[in-house]
């Protein structure tokens, strides 16, 4: 319980790092793009969305940064991320929640299935080692040094077309309105398939090499030694010995590749234009919508933590050592 | 008169005995220093690492057209004029891939140093120093790994009104720093208790001085493999900045070509060469750094090394696998195991000692 409430101390301080991030970098970017864009949309907005945004962005120079640090705390916790630009008046929170679902079914499912295909592989990568399958590293090597965007050109490239099964573009097919039902849902996978294909082939490969190299350190233990001399069978020794005590760093090792899942996947969404965060802070970018990719931002920063919170959890079911010291 | 002998060894060198010592210390050095470059995984790494420092180097002067050069084929396969085709305003793409290797090396390049530094900085004084340091530092470097590094360098490269590739670098090296410190923390916390430290300590050695002479060089290896590592990072970093649209337009980074061939339809005209080799060249330049690294750690730790031939064969025709940590085992036969020949057992001269039988005995 005491290293859930630790954990739970260290996000609330990476939240609060990253919101004050996201308060400073505005603030200490030179020129001045939001006045511009303010300018831009002068007399649509009224007196209320601007205010807004000059808490978000600090344009008020009167105000001394404190009371700007404030005001902007108060704003968060009411969940006012301002007015989103390219979709005025639409607020941010709005456009982001339409969004988020498509981002965080994608990489969930796409992780998970990674992660246990990529240590399966990993533990007979390792358990085998200097057999044919040491042959394969290179290959995943190779995988994992392409680019995430570029395999997606070549998926669609290859595999969708106007006649294929496979479409190249979207989340599902633009005459069906969002709602679940088998319509919409099989629709919806169709679309998913090949970004969730395109992300495990690239992300499967770091999980492999990661549990390979755990089990060969592991594979020399002197517990390993004595399980075969007890002459358990080979498979016993290598899944309920070995494996098992393999996978915790690669269980720790889940938060550091979650946050480059996510980057992998956001790049992957702007190639298959599919309708989740990363394709929206695309759209925001090129239209220069700073409050929506600041809002993007945010919700991310925070998704990726409270994954990170879930793995910490298994870690501490897996792990009898951190429930001892609890 | 007569000559000295000592000017005989000047004569004649290889002779006389001066010559030995002389002649046996290069090769010594030279074993040494080249037994990183054994590592096949370490060589293949470094040569294609070479061929793209040099491209960066030339890479301009032998590109045969200028990438901004606007010419009336468009979109035209590989020829013999344009080896890897045209874009959509009639572009070589060759030459437009050889003038970006220089902008995706050094950006590259760059940002790995800057984020080694901060990674050395952080790592080392938050594993030797200790104490609320460590925890500061600690709690910094956590930070900035769980925060998802794409999209704040997405934001922060877009706030700029014009972002060069030299904010590219400063903000990817910035933010990728975390992996190398918690390492090196790591590290330098287990080196911290071994004994020759303390001695120095001991000693009496200047902090600084234990730092730079007694830590430093033991971490070198983690520092030059987390150093790849960052190098990998960025350069895929970069490019998918420019792949966005955020970055140098100018300088033909690979991710601008992949952005224009996105952008204008490369994927359904067909055009394979617009975009395969960009790519090809971004996977060929990630796969050599991640063999270097592969070698740096197959150097420091040989237990990770790729067994090679493991199957040995035993004089009786059995094969046996051969791997670290285990006791080969040879398969339950009939046939003994071992070519001694019992002794003969004088049962005259020492009285006979009843030994149970082998299957026993192995229990």
């Amino acid at each position: 319980m005491k290293y859930i409430l630790q954990r739970i101390a260290f996000y609330v301080f990476t939240a609060w790092a990253a919101m004050t991030l996201n308060f400073f970098i505005p603030r200490m970017i030179p020129g001045d793009p939001i006045s511009a864009l303010l300018a831009r949309f002068q007399g649509q907005m009224n007196t209320d969305a601007i205010e807004s945004l000059y808490v978000l962005f600090g344009i008020d120079k009167d105000a001394s940064l404190w009371s700007e640090y404030v005001d902007y705390w108060k704003q968060l916790f009411n969940g006012d991320l301002g007015l989103s630009f390219s979709a005025f008046p639409t607020p941010v929170s709005e456009v982001i929640s339409e969004a988020l679902p498509w981002t965080v079914a994608l990489v969930g499912i796409t992780t998970v299935i990674s992660f246990l295909l990529g240590t399966g592989l990993g533990v007979v990568a390792g358990w085998r080692r200097g057999t044919w399958v040491d042959g394969v590293l290179p290959v995943t090597t190779f995988l994992s040094s392409v680019p995430y965007f570029w395999l997606g050109l070549l998926a669609i490239y290859v595999l969708a077309g106007p006649d294929s099964f496979f479409p190249s573009s979207g989340g599902y097919d633009a005459g069906l309105v969002p709602y679940p039902d088998w319509a919409f849902i099989s629709s919806a996978l169709q679309h998913g398939i090949l970004p969730a294909l395109t992300i495990l082939i690239s992300s499967v490969s770091g999980w492999i090499l990661g549990m390979r190299n755990m089990m060969v350190t592991v594979a020399a233990e002197d517990y390993i030694t004595v399980a075969h001399a007890k002459g358990l069978p080979e498979r016993r020794v290598a899944v309920a010995y070995a494996a098992r005590n393999a996978l915790l760093p690669n269980v720790s090792g889940f938060a550091l590749a979650l946050g480059f899942i996510v980057s992998g996947t956001f790049v992957l969404e702007i190639v298959f234009s599919y309708p989740g965060l990363g394709f929206l802070l695309f759209r925001a970018v090129g239209a220069k919508d700073y409050p929506l990719m600041q809002g993007i931002f945010l919700i991310i920063t925070i998704t990726v933590l409270v994954a990170n919170l879930l793995a910490d959890i298994v870690y501490l079911l897996l792990d009898p050592r951190t429930r001892k010291e609890g | 008169m007569t000559i000295p002998t000592s000017s005989i060894d000047q004569v004649i060198p290889g002779e006389g005995a001066m010559a030995q010592p002389e002649a046996a210390t290069p090769t010594k050095a030279k074993r040494q220093r080249f037994r990183f470059l054994a590592n096949a995984k370490a060589t293949t790494g470094l040569v294609i690492m070479g061929i793209y420092l040099l491209f960066a180097v030339i890479g301009p002067w032998v590109a045969p057209y200028d990438p901004n050069a606007r010419s009336n084929d468009l979109v035209a396969p590989p020829s013999g004029a344009h080896w890897l085709g045209t874009t959509h305003l009639g572009q070589d793409v060759l030459s437009q891939l050889l003038v970006g290797t220089r902008g995706v090396m050094v950006v590259g390049l760059a940002a790995g140093i800057a984020a080694t530094i901060v990674s050395v900085v952080v790592g080392v004084s938050a594993g030797y120093l200790g104490g609320g340091w460590d925890d500061t530092l600690s709690a910094l470097s956590n930070v900035f790994l769980v925060i998802p590094a794409l999209p704040l360098i997405i934001i922060v490269a877009s706030t700029f009104e014009n972002a060069g590739s030299s904010i590219v670098a400063v903000t990817i090296g910035l933010t990728a720093w975390a992996w190398g410190a918690r390492v090196l923390r790591a590290q330098t916390l287990s080196l911290r208790k071994r004994d020759y430290v303390e001695a120095a300590r001991a000693s009496g050695e200047s902090t600084w001085r234990v730092i730079f002479f007694e830590i430093l060089p033991n971490l070198s290896a983690i520092i030059a493999s987390g150093f790849v590592g960052t190098v990998i990072f960025a350069v895929s970093t970069e490019i998918t900045l420019a792949f966005i649209g955020i970055g140098g337009i100018s300088n033909w980074n690979w991710g601008e070509i992949l952005f224009w061939a996105q952008s204008q339809q490369a994927l359904s005209q067909g055009a394979w060469w617009w975009f395969v080799p960009a790519g090809l060249a971004i996977a060929f330049l990630g796969t050599a750094l991640s063999l270097i690294n592969f070698g740096i750690d197959e150097f420091v730790s040989p237990r990770l090394r790729s067994a090679g031939k493991t199957k040995i064969k035993t004089a009786s025709g059995h094969t046996v696998r051969m791997r670290v940590g285990f006791t080969p085992v040879l398969a339950n036969t009939a046939a003994p195991r071992t070519h001694a020949v019992p002794l003969p057992i004088n049962l005259n001269g020492a009285t006979p000692v009843l030994r149970s039988s082998g299957k026993e005995g192995a229990q």
